[in-house]
């Protein structure tokens, strides 16, 4: 189709000509569902919204027509800012809004009575607005629905969240059109099944994806070290950097590396360049302060994390530097697509490896950048404590036949290959809890009405479900705040603010703080005027290394020399294969040495480094079954090493598939990680109630852990619903057993078992390495008495009598 | 399985590592806070559906305590039962169970502000008991020498926090014995601050180990909490 003599003008006005795929979204518009893939600055938003421009611009639409979803709050807020311009210019009769989870209570209620043409919204918001009795009025008119960064939500259970909301918004409004704006992938096929209303087509619409990104390693004078993961040594070549370009954004992997180097930025900044810091752990004042600086360009660089990563338009950044390996090709080509706005010019990169293997990493992932070769894992079938939450929430809508909401779900991809069994075990787990003891016929949640519809039992608790609503794992944080002003400064973990005793410092917004009190769930702290803090972290997600980037680096160890890396690391390389062996793609090297009257043992996995960490659990485990004596472990991405007082001298058996497998199943029983996994299962699914922050601060003694639940469970219905998928979702994220299985596949028991005299060249960096874990087992007990009676010494308590 | 041994106000006791506490003298068994039927009231107050098997757990644990050490008299320390209406939740199994362990011995339920009124599973009601000059009763009161529960005491040392006994030289507070039961930290001023300066608390696990409880503090601390709220 042509544009409308008025659009057609205003596109003259500013000198634009239309972008060949955003005509191309035009020509396709009526398609059921489309998926525009397009680099950032191509004009995407634009793109996808011109067809709902077009089409409410003689003012007949009556109600709503697009639905607008991103996974951020902020990007709602600023596509609304955009979207106002051609609308203001053109003087078209729309009206847009937003509604997150900062919309006012009387603005929401609104908005559900008279809705606006546009509404700009978030997967969670849009889930809650499907919950209401209201919402056949509202969607009814609903023409269209675009899902911008659906790249981003296809990663996480939000996106599957969201696609069951829009069949529920399918079967409101029949006929809707989607559409869903994406970053490059590498899999864009995937993304067009999850979108298409199964088992109808959504056709994929690919725009030029501009020149080649200009990406380089940063060349320092300094070698990198030999281990850690901060890239400390890099300030003055980055800062350098800063100097020469506009503005920088510098990514990190970890929130607690994007503080430390941020702090010693500020160390060497001796010009004072403006340098702010950006990660999720900040107080949101905190953070829109930096982000109103970058959209005003007064910032020449900015430290931070994955929170910058998706479309918002921050101004003209002209470099993006990536400190630490990127673990991901995938999302390292979206961070270097944030650089450069100009559609035509070509994006530019450095990246800056941490330590000595990171040379290696990098070096293969700028391979993988030039050879378009993106990584991703398959995702599995939709999660089934997602689908609990979806029947819980069509239940607060009204009445429902169990055969629509079965043909509704069954029309989302990730669901479409969902039986009916499956469905049915899902709605049964709502209704009663779904356990082998049938306890609650009497208090069940949905009850069968007389002609056959499933309700609510009791309307209250549509409450609760809506309360409860998103599929976001909430770790527990505490506020940090500055003694005296009460300033906030950020959160940190509950589990790391536990640790913490007066007097020790660390970073927190860029500045070290010193631990003085707890006060009503936040943490008071005082500055401190140290330069080094005393502990250097606090959690943060680790991601880990992709399968795919993996196999580059083991493809790399097998050449015969390796010009393309620097003479530092490429010697480095050279002595591993002359004093031990380097490790190969379908075998598992595994080295034993001495050192210092301890013995180690090296196991090169190439799993990731979730999965060396279970493996380094699960090996310590049997290790000490078998009475070696494991002490302690330490994963990287790329190996675990063990040490303990005895040397093992065949590690085969401990390698068995089936070995690991059964320490596997044994490790279900009682691992603090999988009762994270089954919290985060069951709070989705709604057995457990989100631990809302007025419920902990109420501190009642009918409060109790979920552990407690989870232990219960495992001893009286192990094959409960929630324990199945607690099992599933152990396969991949902390846990990461899927990734263990695949190395095990990849290897069939081929193991070379190099024993040394010396420590190995590959191995040496590890010894080094931070995040070190002690084998607690049998001694744990013997820790708490010791520390107990040493108490009760110190204490003085013969006063009492024993 | 190794108990802590220690006199209070005249009684020789013992705390078990499984929060029962035991006087040998009288051969009695000592429980508190059972809560039995929580579940059962989450899911009738239109609340979540949580996993039906505490009440089974919590008898298996009390079974087994009493196999054990044969009491002649077995006191539940109140909040036995979540709420009254939670006594016609236990099925035909608890209550053949509650039936088997009552024969043959004392059984007293001393009434909680969960069941504050008499149920009818066997047994004898009262709202206290005395043992020497030693009362024993649900909620400490300022009339010690007293052994009561209600407050769920619980205590970290190193790693996760554990249910644990708190005791002075005139008042004792036992652990929530009940598989669904939370817990207020002993260090937590509501509790701490019944206590006199040197107290002790004694961790629950596979031993019972004694440890001595911070001296009181007079800022609030913050609750600890710990877990979701079912």
């Amino acid at each position: 189709m042509t544009l409308p003599p008025a659009f057609e003008e205003w596109f003259a006005q500013r000198g634009w000509a239309i972008h060949p795929h955003q005509q191309d979204m035009l020509d396709r518009k009526d398609l059921s569902a489309l998926l525009l893939i397009a680099p950032t600055g191509g004009g995407k938003t634009l793109a996808g919204f011109l067809p709902t421009l077009i089409e409410l611009a003689d003012g007949t639409h009556d109600g709503l027509h697009t639905l607008y979803v991103s996974p951020l709050k902020a990007l709602a807020a600023d596509i609304k800012r955009n979207l106002r311009t051609p609308v203001e210019e053109m003087d078209l009769p729309i009206r847009i809004e937003d509604r997150t989870g900062d919309t006012s209570a009387t603005q929401k209620k609104r908005q559900r009575a008279d809705p606006p043409h546009i509404l700009l919204t978030t997967p969670e918001s849009l889930a809650l607005l499907t919950s209401y009795e209201d919402a056949p009025r509202m969607f009814a008119g609903l023409r269209r629905v675009i899902v911008d960064e659906i790249h981003a939500l296809s990663e996480s259970k939000r996106g599957d969240q969201l696609m069951l909301a829009l069949s529920r918004l399918e079967a409101l409004a029949p006929g809707l059109r989607r559409v869903g704006l994406s970053a490059t992938v590498e899999n864009p096929g995937a993304i067009a099944a999850e979108l298409a209303c199964h088992p109808a087509p959504c056709p994929i619409l690919q725009a030029d994806p501009g020149p080649e990104p200009d990406i380089q390693m940063l060349v320092t004078d300094e070698q990198p070290p030999w281990s850690g993961g901060g890239g400390k040594y890099s300030i003055p070549a980055v800062l350098d950097q800063v100097r020469q370009h506009n503005t920088t954004l510098i990514f990190h992997n970890t929130r607690a590396q994007a503080e430390i180097f941020f702090h010693n930025l500020w160390l060497a900044n001796d010009e004072g360049l403006p340098i702010g810091i950006h990660h999720g752990s900040l107080d949101r004042a905190q953070r829109e302060k930096v982000e109103a600086a970058m959209v005003a360009g007064s910032l020449k660089a900015i430290v931070c994390t994955g929170t910058l990563d998706l479309g918002i338009d921050w101004g003209d950044v002209d470099l993006i530097i990536q400190v630490g390996a990127p673990k991901n090709v995938k999302r390292l080509v979206q961070r270097i697509g944030r650089a450069n706005h100009r559609y035509n010019a070509p994006s530019k990169a450095l990246l800056v490896p941490a330590n000595r293997f990171e040379v290696v990493e990098c070096v293969a992932a700028l391979e993988a950048v030039k050879a378009h070769d993106l990584d991703g894992d398959p995702k599995g079938s939709g999660p089934r404590d997602v689908l609990c939450q979806h029947i819980l929430i069509r239940a607060c809508a009204g009445p429902f036949e169990a055969d629509d909401l079965y043909a509704e779900v069954t029309s989302v991809g990730a669901f479409a290959g969902l039986s009916r069994v499956a469905f049915d075990d899902c709605l049964d787990f709502c209704a009663t809890g779904g356990y082998a003891l049938r306890a609650y016929d009497k208090w069940k949640r949905l009850l069968k009405t007389a002609d056959g519809a499933w309700q609510l039992r009791d309307p209250r608790a549509a409450r609760v479900i809506r309360m409860n609503i998103g599929t976001i794992q909430d770790t527990d944080t505490v506020k940090v705040r500055m003694k005296g002003n009460f300033k906030p400064l950020g959160d940190i973990e509950e589990a790391f603010a536990a640790t913490l005793t007066p007097g020790d410092t660390f970073l927190i917004g860029g500045q070290i703080v010193r631990y003085d009190s707890m006060r009503e769930l936040s943490v008071q702290v005082t500055r401190d005027a140290n330069k080094v803090p005393k502990i250097a972290t606090f959690m943060g997600t680790k991601f880990a290394t992709s399968t795919q980037l993996q196999q580059r680096i083991l493809r790399m160890f097998q050449q015969d020399s390796w010009p393309e890396l620097p003479r530092h690391t490429a010697e480095w390389l050279g002595l591993q294969r002359e004093i031990s062996k380097l490790p190969e793609r379908d075998r598992i090297l595994v080295e034993t040495f001495s050192f210092e009257a301890r013995e180690y043992l090296c196991v090169y996995g190439f799993a990731g480094r979730n999965a060396q960490q279970t493996l380094g659990l699960l090996l310590t485990q049997r290790m000490e079954d078998l009475g070696l004596h494991p002490m302690g472990f330490v994963a990287t991405d790329y190996a675990t090493l063990y040490w303990g007082l005895d040397p093992v001298t065949d590690p085969t058996p401990l390698l068995r598939p089936e070995t690991i497998q059964d320490g596997f199943e044994h490790w279900l029983s009682g691992n603090a990680v999988m009762k994270k996994t089954f919290r985060t299962a069951a709070t989705i699914a709604g057995l457990i109630e989100r631990n809302l922050p007025q419920a902990r601060k109420s501190g009642r003694q009918a409060t109790f852990s979920s552990d407690i639940l989870y232990d219960t469970l495992y001893k009286y219905d192990p094959d409960h619903l929630i324990l199945q998928i607690t099992r599933e979702e152990a396969l991949e994220g902390l846990v990461d057993f899927g990734r263990i299985t695949e190395m095990l596949n990849r290897t069939q028991g081929r193991i070379d078992h190099v024993p040394l005299t010396r420590i190995s060249p590959l191995a040496a960096p590890m010894l080094l390495e931070r995040g070190r874990i002690p084998v607690a087992g049998a001694a744990q007990d013997r820790i708490l008495e010791e520390t107990a009676s040493l108490l009760m010494d110190n204490a003085g308590l013969s006063q009492l009598p024993q | 399985m190794t108990a802590h041994p220690f006199t209070f106000a005249g009684l020789h006791l013992q705390a078990f590592p499984s929060g029962a506490l035991w006087i040998a003298a009288e051969m009695t068994l000592v429980v508190s806070d059972l809560h039995f039927g929580k579940s059962d009231r989450i899911a009738r107050r239109g609340g979540t559906l949580i996993p039906p098997y505490e009440n089974t757990d919590t008898l298996e644990r009390l079974d087994a305590d009493i196999s054990k050490h044969s009491p002649a008299t077995v006191i539940c320390l109140g909040d036995s039962f979540d709420d009254l209406d939670g006594v016609a939740a236990l099925d035909d199994s608890h209550r053949a169970t509650l039936t088997r362990l009552q024969a043959g011995r004392q059984w007293i339920w001393i009434e909680g502000n969960h069941d504050p009124g008499p149920v009818d599973v066997g047994g004898t009601h009262r709202a206290e008991v005395e043992i020497g000059n030693v009362a024993f009763r649900h909620i400490a009161t300022p009339a010690t020498p007293e052994v009561s529960g209600h407050y769920h005491p619980k205590l970290a040392i190193t790693g996760r926090s554990r249910p644990c006994f708190v005791y002075d030289k005139t008042r004792l507070i036992l652990p929530a014995y009940g598989t669904y039961t939370g817990g207020l930290s002993a260090q937590h001023p509501d509790l701490r601050n019944l206590f006199a300066d040197h107290a002790i608390a004694v961790m629950t696990g596979r031993k019972a180990i004694p440890v001595p409880l911070k001296r009181k503090v007079p800022q609030a601390l913050p609750g600890r909490w710990r877990g979701s709220r079912p």
